[in-house]
């Protein structure tokens, strides 16, 4: 029998359902989902696509509304935020690596990372200090000058990683980190995660077909239909 | 930071960028150009002095007056002075050298209007001088005449070749006098006329006169036409500002039309500005809903989109600014014939730049909506 009394969870899903409406029609996406996630825990969705894992993703880092049901991050339940509240609570305690690293085009890879300390109040010595740190820890400092068209797609997704946890955040979501990367490159990342994980404490909730990606995580959850199944 | 994203933002799609810039030049070139045009319209009437009036004949201006007015125009309480002249109306070398031209009184009319300047030499030699005549210098640069040259004129309402000697160049004391006019003796005239056609003799279009004082001069306008009453040529008296202001007022319409032209010009530019800026939006949709992701709000994301607009369109504007001056330098020198002074005022400048900065702000506001409104899980959707 597992033993629970130690953990904590800093995740708490309770009863989630959510649905799209397309036209006079409503396509239910997730049905009644209840998990935990515990601190420091690496967990894996996968699913088929259009299971509802990018959209439990989304729900669970405060971008999207659910329908139903609660979700508690860090004590916090943001199923009751509003609008702006989210975006603060997202700034202070949400990283996100996307799939096309969704860095800013016009910005040096310093720039990027910097990006989410605009929202804080540190002064720019501070900020520096921060983004070298984190530049340092996806060791891509010699780097910080460049624009993301002169990165390869692994450094541009190191830069999105540095820019996911330069604010230090309880947890970071990913959705499909490793899906527009080579093998090799696809590797660097996930050992990178993983390192976050092992080193920094992190929680790493991430989205992936990936077989070999959901391999380094602790938890692998799966989704079919917007259902729970394993 | 934002300040770094929206300037690099604005010129991310160069080709697009430039092109909007170069639209928006234009437009504002356009939009100082038609409004300098419209304000020097009214620029005659602005600058009419209070303290002149001018007579004419009430049925018309092309009616003259008998010269023996004057006496009786003189002896009316509060005029101070009193000037005469004719508009003559004659062709240098061909329609296209057209010019302003008049017969006056020299003496009492150079008096009257202090603000043609003549070197006290020039104007002793004009006046005592029955052919001589004097010319701005923006006139005398253009037809590249000096002092002592013979001028002729083909005359059109007094028939014949007349010719004259340039006794003098007028500069004028402000910027905006008038430097194309060309100005000779009544006498000659009335001389002239006295031996070919005696019946138009001792005949004056009009009469300007100086009142001791601008607060009486509807009191003399009124004393003036009453002491013509129901004489063979009535006198309609009006202050030189009214008596620009009916030439203009002649006009009027096709000066509302051109200042409507003026606006429609911004609100075309605004329209490409405004899909300029939609297209640029829509491209960078997933962008925004990443800045939303990382925290950003609403006002982040309308700061990012007006500033880009906002700086392009007032770049286009400073541009178009800078175009105005050389263009109105080239309208007032090539095109003296119609435009004798075309300067851009600085009211016209600040039009301009309120005018780009309106183009900007306006273009913004759909993308502006739609960038900061757009949901974050379908602003990430559009990405790849």
């Amino acid at each position: 029998m597992e033993d629970t009394s130690q953990k904590t969870f800093i995740v708490e899903i309770a009863n989630l359902s959510k649905s799209y409406r397309r036209g006079s029609q409503i396509i239910p996406v997730l049905q009644d989902i209840t998990f935990d996630i515990t601190e420091g825990e690496f967990l894996a969705l996968m699913g088929p696509s259009g299971s509802g894992k990018s959209t439990l993703l989304n729900l669970i880092a405060g971008i999207d509304k659910a329908d139903t049901g609660t979700i508690r991050v860090g004590g916090v339940s943001i199923t009751t935020l509003s609008e702006a509240e989210l975006a603060g609570w997202r700034a202070a305690n949400v990283g996100f690596i996307f799939q096309f690293y969704n860095l800013m085009p016009v910005l040096t890879a310093y720039e990027n990372v910097e990006l989410p300390l605009l929202l804080t109040s540190l002064s720019r010595k501070e900020r520096r200090e921060h983004v070298e740190l984190a530049l340092n820890v996806v060791n891509l400092a010699d780097r910080m000058d460049h624009f993301p068209s002169q990165l390869s797609g692994g450094q541009q997704q190191r830069v999105a990683i540095a820019r996911a946890v330069v604010t230090d955040p309880a947890i970071l979501v990913a959705d499909e980190p490793t899906g527009d990367l080579d093998r090799v490159s696809a590797e660097e990342i996930l050992q990178l995660m993983d390192r976050l994980v092992h080193e920094f404490g992190k929680t790493i909730i991430m989205v992936t077909h990936d077989a070999r990606a959901a391999g380094k995580a602790h938890v692998i959850k799966h989704l079919e239909k917007g259902v729970l199944t394993g | 930071m934002l300040i770094k994203l929206i300037i690099r933002n604005a010129f991310r799609h160069k080709l697009r960028s430039i092109l909007t810039v170069i639209g928006v030049a234009i437009a504002i070139l356009a939009f100082g150009l038609l409004r300098t045009l419209v304000g020097l319209w009214y620029l005659g009437v602005e600058q009419s002095s209070a303290t002149r009036l001018v007579t004419r004949n009430a049925i018309s201006l092309v009616f003259s007056l008998p010269i023996s007015y004057k006496d009786r125009i003189r002896q009316v309480p509060g005029v101070k002075q009193i000037s005469w002249g004719n508009w003559f109306g004659g062709i240098y070398i061909d329609e296209k050298h057209f010019f302003p031209n008049f017969a006056v009184e020299p003496r009492s009319y150079l008096e009257l209007y202090p603000e043609f300047v003549l070197p006290p030499d020039q104007k002793d030699a004009f006046i005592h001088d029955r052919k001589g005549a004097v010319a701005g210098r923006k006139l005398v640069a253009k037809n590249g005449w000096k002092v002592g040259d013979l001028i002729t004129l083909r005359g059109t309402i007094f028939p014949g070749q007349w010719e004259f000697i340039l006794r003098g160049i007028y500069r004028g004391a402000q910027k905006s006098t008038d430097e194309t006019q060309f100005f000779f003796h009544w006498d000659y005239l009335n001389e002239t006329m006295r031996k070919t056609v005696p019946r138009r003799a001792d005949q004056v279009g009009f009469y300007m006169i100086g009142v001791t004082n601008p607060d009486l001069a509807a009191e003399v306008s009124t004393a003036i036409d009453k002491t013509f009453k129901n004489s063979l040529a009535e006198t309609l008296t009006e202050t030189e500002r009214a008596f620009q202001m009916g030439f203009v007022s002649m006009t009027e319409a096709i000066m509302i039309a051109i200042q409507i032209v003026s606006y429609v010009v911004i609100v075309i530019i605004m329209v490409v500005a405004a899909n300029t800026m939609a297209m640029t939006a829509r491209e960078r949709i997933a962008e925004y809903a990443t800045m939303k992701t990382l925290g950003f709000g609403a006002r982040h994301i309308a700061v990012t989109i007006f500033g880009e607009s906002v700086v392009i369109a007032v770049i286009g504007g400073v541009v178009g600014i800078l175009l105005t001056f050389p263009a109105a330098h080239w309208i007032e020198t090539e095109l003296s014939q119609f435009f004798p002074v075309f300067s851009v005022s600085p009211v016209t400048i600040y039009l301009d730049l309120l005018a780009a900065f309106t183009v900007g702000f306006i273009a913004a506001i759909f993308p502006t909506w739609r960038g900061a409104t757009i949901r974050i899980a379908d602003g990430l959707r559009r990405i790849g």
